[in-house]
């Protein structure tokens, strides 16, 4: 039989049916759902009468508009409250699960998080949610696609994706990375390599020894940016510390199916001699913290770097686009990094916001204050996060430091809800975008990975995490 | 969905790479439950100032662009979110095609729920389109999807690829819900055999 990539095998297990000149009839193992993309679809499925077919693999959440202060108070905001509204009524009509404020509070969260820690993401699988970032659940070896509204409404009422085969490339990252290099940095470097446009149109297969050393949630830091490279998806082959993760979770296989459905996931994998229709390769050992100094999560640069000229960039496309991001960000061209002073800190988000990223930052920020004029903040991806870091103490870490600690949501990774910056605000963030806006109008992103956050929140600039005695206990 | 057939038309230059849906359409926008309402929106940011007022500097406000249904632009356009917010804005704007010498995945995979036509063309050709809309006041364009073919009035002709079930989806207007749904009978049996193959997918 031929050598078959992860992604091969995947995709060939679930074609419903192919036709020429049509895309592929793919089928969707789990279909997550969110209320920012999802009323239009609900909408189109009852006036068609079609309803939803599987409303068993069909789970939602409420994370992008939810506000993160005290869940006691109202929500302020009348369109989002309808919103989240809609979303619940959506939930009930169909029989739909549903991780909400009120409903299964205590297991709500960004959705991205959610999935993975209630057991619901499985190697092996199809996923799909109406959110670019679902790359984030390939870290288990599954083919997770964001997708638009209309094809939320054609998931919901078959099942079903119509999809055009995409390319699979192949990132190997070799090497050991050193201490203060996080899978954020490894992401961001992997962007600022290949371009933000890097991978268009095809599957990322992360591979080599660097990749393989990450823990679970790290492995999802990576997937999750793999949008951000331009890609359908990113996949991670599954391994023990895959297995091990999902073992216990609410969702999850147990007792002999558990055992079996490990012997059918160690299938998972690309096999020896398999070919990609694309490969670059990179070294973790010469990876530096990165640091975002533009409008896009490609323009990355080490944090002992500087603000580079846009006159040395080689086209002229690319040059006015530096240009107009550094007039957004107000930087100018040589200035070192760490010279840049900070407005706010966010630590949360799809990317970063696990209980590793919290314990990591935690460890930086023990015993010391956060500078002042800085209003640093941490955002819990989910409730189950939030109450594991609280059991641990972490949350009166951040407390004492002078962190606002909140409720788990997206909050100011896109500032649909209360949490957003002012004009002119400058922050150290630990989410996916930089785009001009995302955090507010206005507001200027710099990505960076918890534990570069946490210290720029002591310093009140950037600092080389790596100087840093970052392993001591909490 | 409205069909799509021929549209000729203003061409309007948005002069920038990697054009992002954030850009496209702000997230404060996001939040209505309507397919509708969005196209006072598009381009928020720079199209119009803090108070409110158009933005006179920003193309699209200029006069000779108002009304255009063509938009011409640079590379990876759509990148970022997979919000169709941003195809619904565009489209109620007035833009039924956007000419670019790439989109981004999700983005170009909405266009064609939306009765919008995304044409991937040549950078070099590109280039030669900005240098003809910024030389001709009102410089416009016929794009016949039938033919796969874009013209101009004064002779000018080229040939645009297009993948033929999006084209044909676009050509009818059609809902591809019901195309996959009159393949009931596969979906059904696809499932039976799932429950026996791959139970560990189901949510226990």
């Amino acid at each position: 039989m031929a050598a078959k990539t992860l992604f091969n095998k995947i995709w060939e297990s679930h074609v419903v049916l192919e036709e020429p000149d049509k895309p592929t009839l793919l089928y969707i193992d789990l279909h997550l759902v969110h209320e920012v993309t999802s009323p239009q679809a609900f909408e189109g499925v009852r006036l068609s009468g079609r309803g939803v077919r599987r409303p068993d693999l069909t789970f939602a959440t409420k994370d992008h508009n939810v506000p993160t202060h005290d869940r006691s108070l109202p929500i302020d905001d009348p369109i989002s409250k309808k919103q989240m509204d809609t979303l619940r009524e959506n939930c009930n009509e169909y029989g739909i699960t549903l991780f909400g404020l009120t409903t299964n509070s205590d297991l709500q969260g960004i959705v991205h998080v959610i999935g993975p820690e209630l057991g619901l993401t499985k190697p092996g699988m199809t996923i799909v949610c109406g959110d670019s970032h679902t790359s984030t659940h390939g870290a288990f070896g599954a083919l997770a696609i964001g997708i638009g509204t209309s094809e939320v409404e054609h998931v919901l009422a078959t099942q079903c994706l119509r999809q055009n085969r995409p390319k699979v490339f192949e990132v190997k990252v070799k090497g050991k990375r050193t201490q203060g290099v996080t899978a954020k940095d490894i992401i961001l470097s992997i962007i600022g390599h290949i371009g933000i446009a890097g991978a268009t149109g095809t599957v990322i297969e992360y591979r080599g020894e660097a990749i393989e050393a990450l823990s679970m949630e790290e492995r999802m830091t990576i997937c999750n940016m793999s949008i951000e490279a331009g890609a359908r998806a990113g996949i991670i082959a599954p391994d023990e510390k895959t297995f091990k993760y999902i073992e216990g979770r609410r969702y999850a296989p147990k007792g002999k199916d558990f055992d079996d459905a490990v012997e059918s996931w160690r299938g998972f994998k690309t096999d020896e001699g398999a070919t990609f229709d694309k490969t670059v390769t990179l070294d973790a050992s010469s990876m530096a913290p990165q640091v975002s100094w533009g409008t896009n999560p490609g323009m990355v640069t080490d944090v002992t770097g500087y603000v580079p000229d846009p006159d040395t960039f080689s086209d002229l496309n690319s040059q006015k686009a530096a240009k107009s991001a550094l007039s957004y960000m107000g930087l100018t061209p040589n200035t070192a990094i760490r010279e840049i002073k900070l407005d706010r800190v966010f630590i949360g988000s799809c990317t970063n916001s696990r209980i590793e990223d919290l314990t990591a930052a935690a460890k930086i920020v023990k015993g010391k204050k956060v500078a002042q004029d800085v209003r640093a903040m941490v955002v819990p991806g989910s409730q189950m996060v939030k109450s594991e870091a609280e059991k641990e103490g972490i949350d009166k870490i951040f407390k004492e430091a002078g962190f606002e600690w909140r409720e788990s949501g997206c909050s100011m990774c896109l500032g649909m809800n209360p949490d957003i910056l002012a004009p002119g605000d400058r922050c150290a963030s630990t989410s996916n975008r930089n785009f001009e806006g995302r955090q507010g109008k206005g507001g200027r992103t710099h990505l960076v990975s918890p534990i570069m956050a946490a210290a720029a929140a002591i310093e009140g600039h950037f600092v080389d995490v790596r100087e840093l005695d970052i392993n001591k206990e909490i | 969905m409205e069909p799509l057939q021929i549209v000729s038309g203003t061409v309007a230059p948005l002069d920038k790479i990697n054009v992002d849906t954030d850009q496209i359409i702000p997230k404060q926008f996001l939040k209505r439950v309507e397919r509708t309402g969005f196209g006072k929106s598009l381009f928020y940011d720079w199209r119009y100032n803090d108070d409110g007022t158009e933005n006179p500097e920003f193309e699209l406000n200029k006069d000779h662009y108002r009304g255009a249904n063509i938009l011409l632009t640079r590379d990876n356009f759509g990148s970022g979110s997979s919000r169709e917010h941003a195809p619904w804005a565009l489209r109620e704007y007035g833009f039924k095609v956007i000419i670019a010498p790439s989109f981004a995945d999700i983005f170009y995979n909405n266009c064609f729920k939306n009765a919008i036509l995304p044409i991937t063309l040549h950078r070099s050709t590109v280039d030669e389109l900005f240098l003809k809309v910024y030389s001709t006041k009102g410089y416009s364009l016929t794009v016949d999807l039938e033919s796969q073919t874009i013209h101009a009035d004064h002779g000018w002709e080229i040939h645009f690829d297009i993948d033929p079930f999006g084209k044909r989806n676009l050509l009818e207007g059609l809902d591809d819900i019901a195309h996959s749904l009159e393949h009931e009978d596969e979906i059904k049996r696809y499932e039976e055999n799932m429950v026996l193959e791959r139970k560990w997918a189901l949510p226990n």
